[in-house]
Order: structure tokens, then C-alpha cells, then sequence
């Protein structure tokens, strides 16, 4: 090392006025900055990509025109290629997009943890509530990018494939391709309310577990548990209030006139998973040792 | 840096058994141990990464446990090894710790890297680096935040010996340049050369905490005696009141006493025709009074005499495991 000087103020002098401490956005921005330099980020956004484009081509080649019998989207396909991301929504909102969104919720906090970065940051100027708040941020964008890449990518390929023509909906009406391009918007949107408590429940696993992988099977294996226990004769009285039973909310929007009673009950009760999640995510990462790494 | 009473239990076993420190302002202060000691939990606790069972800590009178960041205000270093992002370059690493702490920190980033002379590897990931590079990161990472008080944990550890020195260089550096270090090693050669006060732990207690001068004066109060006649010299050492542990070696005499008796005894060596050609007190070096403290019976003696562990005297204490602090005089 050189004798390059670095000047350091003297021990004695009083302590100097330090400069404005860093916001939860400045430390939002970094684990963006981490996520966009790990290739596990393109890895589970890769699969959003392929999964529509594959569908389309499958379907291309096939030229299946025939399919009143699956459901009323599926039937449009060929029709108009805004049926195929309504038809991906409904495909990837059951298990491939919380695995997604798993993916990095669960992995945000533990991976830190095990690779003895988290020490890193937290003897730094920033709090652990703030950095625990950018990092839920973080898996909260990573959630949204997946939804509406996946729709994007849906919506291009299907149009590309069949054009650009009105849909019919849930209802039999007809919607026309701008109504119905607003509707696609508005769709993802409103699945992003159960995804984003997934991503809540995923947080919190992250940071108990303190083990990426421990938390992000868990995180995926609760969902996959709370669908079994759905399709479980006798409990038809719990269904409304399971997770899982969320992802289709979205589909009141696609009916004249739109169905606000799944929405507004999907809302409510995703908030019950999610917000008591995050707060004991936060109440054990306030006070936990880091000794991790 | 202030820590009272401090304890850290993991269930059954106790990691940090009441520890007290005191490191003060321009102290270069060595934090000593043998591995499981209970060094590395104690700095853990300092930092705020984990909670004491009982006891405080105070960076600048601040809690880290009460204040979070804003107690770690002018406190840089690391506990074990730096970690970084693999997938970063230093450079990026860099440049997130210092948006991390705010202020002007991202300007010094080129200092930073040139002061560990880690500059033209900069645009390299840090998954390349070798550990000796990554500790140097690690030294440049804590500097971006100008610290009053540098924690380093074993910063030697893995470097080659041409690393070691430059390390020893850099922290000397910051030393005198006004910083506070607490250096946590194992190289006590490095504590012996670079600290002015130790504080020595064992089995999650602290032995001895006190000016490293005052110990090696306790634990080295033997002297070496050259004479015109040896042979008689060592007669008269043997008989001679407040003196001990006499013996002759290839390099002349050896003995212990205390520093009074030693003006009598060249008196009375004088007076018994012996010429000495050489009288000089022999100081023990940090490593035998470490193995002493951590390993042997505690023999380390006070100044005046030959007064077990537990006794002390000077600035520092020498603290049983089983009693309590007993101050130095």
C-alpha cells in the first residue's frame, strides 16, 4: 500500500458535522442496482419471457381453432392476439409468477445474511428498518417488472400472431382491442395484490430462515399447500380466505358490468396476509443478530 | 469506545462473560484472545450487529443497540473478513457502501482505492480478488467514512508478509494521523509493535486490560547480568533478599527481583569486588505474557515483586478468572 494520504480528522476534534443520512430510496436504488447485476434476476424473467412466446408458436404450429370447450379466451385465440395474454394470465398467475416473484422475496434478505454483505450495510449510516423497507421495495418491483413483462410479451406475440381485433368477454360482450388493451393493463394490475402479498410472505421467510433456499421453496411451498388444501372437499367455507384464491380476482374485470365484489374482498384479504407479514419481518430484523458469513 | 458488564449468551454457553473495555481517544488499542475467546462477538456487539445479553456499549457515548446508524457516526471497520458484493466491481462496491453512508463519501472512493493501492484493479469484480485484496477493500471501505474510531478484526489475517507490513504501515499511518484503532489480531508481533494498550481476553473474560508497556514490565522483571566473576556473582544473587529465580546461561546471568533491590544488589556486588560490565532489565515479550495469561498459571507479576495474577500494579489490570477487577495501583 502507498503512503498516499488519506487525511483523517484527529481523534480529538469534536465531532464534525456529517452530512444528510442516505434515504430509503438511495438504498432502494442499490438493491435495484444488485438485482440488475445477478444473473438469477434474468433467470426467472427469462421463463416469464419464453412461457408466452412458446405458446404462441406451439399454437402457430398447431393451428388449434377448435377449443369452445376450455374456456371462452381460449376459444378467441386465433381470433384476436388479445386473447393470448388474458390466456397467459391465467396459466402463470396459479404457480409461475409467485415462483418468480419467490425467487427474489425470498432470496433478498437470506442471501445477504449467508454471504456476510448484510454486515456490510448495516455498519453503514442507514437503519435496518431502511434497509429492510428497500429491500421489500426491491422484491415488490421485481414482482410488478415479472407481471407486466409477462403481459407485454403476451400481448406482442399475440398480436403479432393473430392481430389486433376486439375480444369477447367473461360476459359475451365485445370488447373493442383499445378497451380491451386497458383491460389486459388493469388485470395484471390487480393480480399484482395477492403476488405482492406472495412476495410479502416471502420477505418474511427470507428473513427468519436466514437460508435463500429454505425460504424460497417454503414461500412456493405454501403456496402450493394452501391450493391443496382449497381443492380439499369439506372446506369450501375457507376457500374465500386462502391466499391462492386470490390470483383470479382479476378476473371480475373481464365481466359487464365489471364483478367489484372478488376484487374488493381480494384486496382486504390480501392486506390480512401481507401487512402482518412485513411487520413481523420487520419486528425480527430490527432486533436480530447479524453474525452471518 | 466504552463497553460495561458486557454478556452475550447463546443458550447454555456464555460467549462474552462481563467484559469491560476502555478505549480511548488516540489509543491504538490491541483486543487479544486465543480463537473462541470471545473477541469477534464482542466487536459484533460494538458495532450493533448483535444484541449483548446484559451490559453497554458506547461508540462516543452513543448506544448502537438505542441510537441504530447514527451511533455508528466516525465508527469504521469490519468483524472477520470484509465482505463485498461477488458480483460487483470494487469499484461498485465501493460506490455503494459510500451512497450507503451518505455525505461526500462517494468523492473519496479514488483516495480510498489508492491508499490500499487497489486503484488499477478497481474495474475488476471483487469475486476475483484474492482474500489479502479484499482485506485491503475492506480498509478502503471503511475509510470513505473518515472514522474517528477504526474497528479492524483481524485485518492481517491471509496477507502475504510484504501485505503484512504495508498493513502494519497503513494502520500506523492512520494512527497517527489522529484515528482511533481497535485492532482485534493474532499477530502479536503486529499488536506488539502497533498498540499502546491491550486488552487480553480468555474463555469470554478479560485477563488483563491496561497500557501494553506496564504489562510487559510486569510480566519481564528478570534482568540480565554480565560481571568480571559469574561464578560468584550468581553465589551472591542466590543469597541475596528480593532476589529470585537466579541462573546462568552462554550469555551470562539471568535473575528476577524488584526494581529497588536491583540498586542494592549491584551495591552489594561492588562491595564484594565483582565488576559488572553489563546490568540491563529484560522485558518479556507480548507473546510469552499472552500464553501466560491465557495458558499458564497467570504468572504474570506486578512491578514490585513477584505477585501472582490477581495482584497488579501500574496502569493496567490483571484481572482472575474468578475475581474480580483488582486495580492497578
Amino acid at each position: 500500500m502507498s503512503s498516499a494520504a488519506i487525511t483523517a480528522p484527529h481523534a480529538s476534534t469534536p465531532a464534525r458535522p456529517q452530512g444528510r443520512r442516505p434515504s430509503t430510496l438511495t438504498v432502494y436504488r442499490w438493491e435495484l442496482r444488485k438485482l440488475v447485476s445477478q444473473k438469477r434476476t434474468y433467470l426467472g424473467l427469462a421463463l416469464i419471457v419464453i412461457l408466452p412466446v412458446f405458446f404462441v408458436i406451439f399454437q402457430n404450429v398447431h393451428q388449434r381453432h377448435d377449443r369452445g370447450a376450455e374456456s371462452i379466451f381460449a376459444s378467441q385465440i386465433t381470433h384476436s392476439g388479445l386473447a393470448t395474454p388474458v390466456l397467459m394470465l391465467t396459466f402463470l398467475s396459479l404457480f409461475m409468477l409467485p415462483l418468480v416473484s419467490s425467487l427474489v422475496a425470498g432470496d433478498i434478505v437470506a442471501n445477504e445474511d449467508g454471504n456476510g454483505t448484510l454486515k456490510t450495510i448495516l455498519t453503514r449510516s442507514v437503519d435496518r428498518g431502511q434497509v429492510l423497507a428497500a429491500k421489500v421495495l426491491a422484491a415488490f418491483t421485481y414482482a410488478v417488472l415479472a407481471v407486466f413483462l409477462s403481459a407485454a410479451v403476451g400481448t406482442i406475440a399475440g398480436v403479432i400472431s393473430w392481430g389486433f381485433h376486439p375480444v369477447t368477454s367473461l360476459s359475451g360482450t365485445v370488447v373493442q382491442p383499445a378497451e380491451a388493451l386497458e383491460l389486459i393493463f388493469a388485470s395484471n394490475a390487480l393480480y399484482l395484490i395477492p403476488l405482492l402479498a406472495v412476495a410479502s410472505i416471502g420477505v418474511l421467510l427470507s428473513v427468519v430462515t436466514r437460508n435463500s433456499a429454505a425460504a424460497v421453496v417454503a414461500t412456493i411451498g405454501s403456496v402450493i399447500l394452501v391450493d391443496i388444501i382449497a381443492s380439499i372437499p369439506g372446506l369450501e367455507g375457507a376457500r374465500p380466505y386462502l391466499l391462492t384464491q386470490q390470483f383470479e380476482a382479476w378476473q371480475g374485470l373481464l365481466r359487464t358490468p365489471t364483478d367489484w365484489a372478488p376484487i374488493t374482498h381480494s384486496a382486504w384479504l390480501c392486506a390480512l396476509y401481507a401487512l402482518p407479514a412485513l411487520l413481523a419481518a420487520y419486528l425480527v430484523f430490527l432486533r436480530r443478530d447479524v453474525a452471518g458469513g | 469506545m466504552r463497553a460495561r458488564g458486557l454478556v452475550k449468551r447463546y443458550g447454555e454457553l456464555i460467549a462474552v462473560d462481563h467484559i469491560d473495555l476502555n478505549v480511548r481517544a488516540g489509543d491504538v488499542y490491541g483486543f487479544l484472545g486465543p480463537n473462541g475467546a470471545g473477541k469477534t462477538t464482542t466487536l459484533r456487539m460494538a458495532l450493533g450487529l448483535i444484541t449483548p445479553s446484559e451490559g453497554t456499549v458506547e461508540l462516543f457515548g452513543r448506544d448502537p443497540m438505542r441510537r441504530g446508524a447514527a451511533a455508528l457516526e466516525g465508527v469504521a471497520g469490519f468483524v472477520e473478513a470484509p465482505r463485498f458484493y461477488p458480483y460487483l466491481t470494487a469499484r461498485k462496491n465501493l460506490e455503494l457502501v459510500a451512497a450507503l453512508d451518505g455525505g461526500g463519501a462517494r468523492g473519496r472512493i479514488d483516495e480510498a482505492l489508492d491508499a490500499v493501492e487497489l486503484r488499477p484493479r478497481a474495474a475488476d469484480r471483487v469475486g476475483g480478488y484474492s482474500h489479502g485484496m479484499r482485506q485491503r477493500l475492506g480498509i478502503a471501505a471503511a475509510l470513505l467514512r473518515r472514522p474517528r474510531l477504526l474497528i479492524l478484526d483481524e485485518p492481517a489475517t491471509g496477507l502475504d508478509p510484504a501485505g503484512m507490513r504495508d498493513m502494519r504501515g497503513l494502520i500506523r499511518r492512520l494512527a497517527s494521523e489522529g484515528i482511533t484503532v481497535l485492532l482485534s489480531s493474532h499477530q502479536l508481533p503486529e499488536v506488539q509493535e502497533l498498540c499502546d494498550r491491550v486488552a487480553i481476553v480468555d474463555s469470554g473474560r478479560v485477563v488483563y486490560e491496561g497500557a501494553l508497556a506496564d504489562l510487559r514490565r510486569r510480566g519481564g522483571a528478570s534482568y540480565r547480568l554480565r560481571t568480571t566473576d559469574d561464578k560468584r556473582a550468581l553465589a551472591l544473587l542466590a543469597s541475596h533478599a528480593g532476589v529470585g529465580d537466579a541462573a546462568a546461561d552462554e550469555h551470562g546471568l539471568l535473575f528476577k527481583a524488584h526494581e529497588r533491590d536491583v540498586g542494592e544488589l549491584s551495591l552489594a556486588l561492588a562491595g564484594a569486588g565483582i565488576g559488572i560490565l553489563a546490568l540491563a532489565p529484560q522485558l518479556a515479550t507480548l507473546e510469552d505474557l499472552f500464553f501466560r495469561l491465557t495458558e499458564g498459571d497467570g504468572a504474570v507479576e506486578s512491578t514490585g515483586g513477584a505477585a501472582p495474577l490477581g495482584a497488579s500494579s501500574g496502569n493496567g489490570s490483571v484481572r482472575g478468572h474468578d475475581a474480580p477487577e483488582v486495580p492497578v495501583a
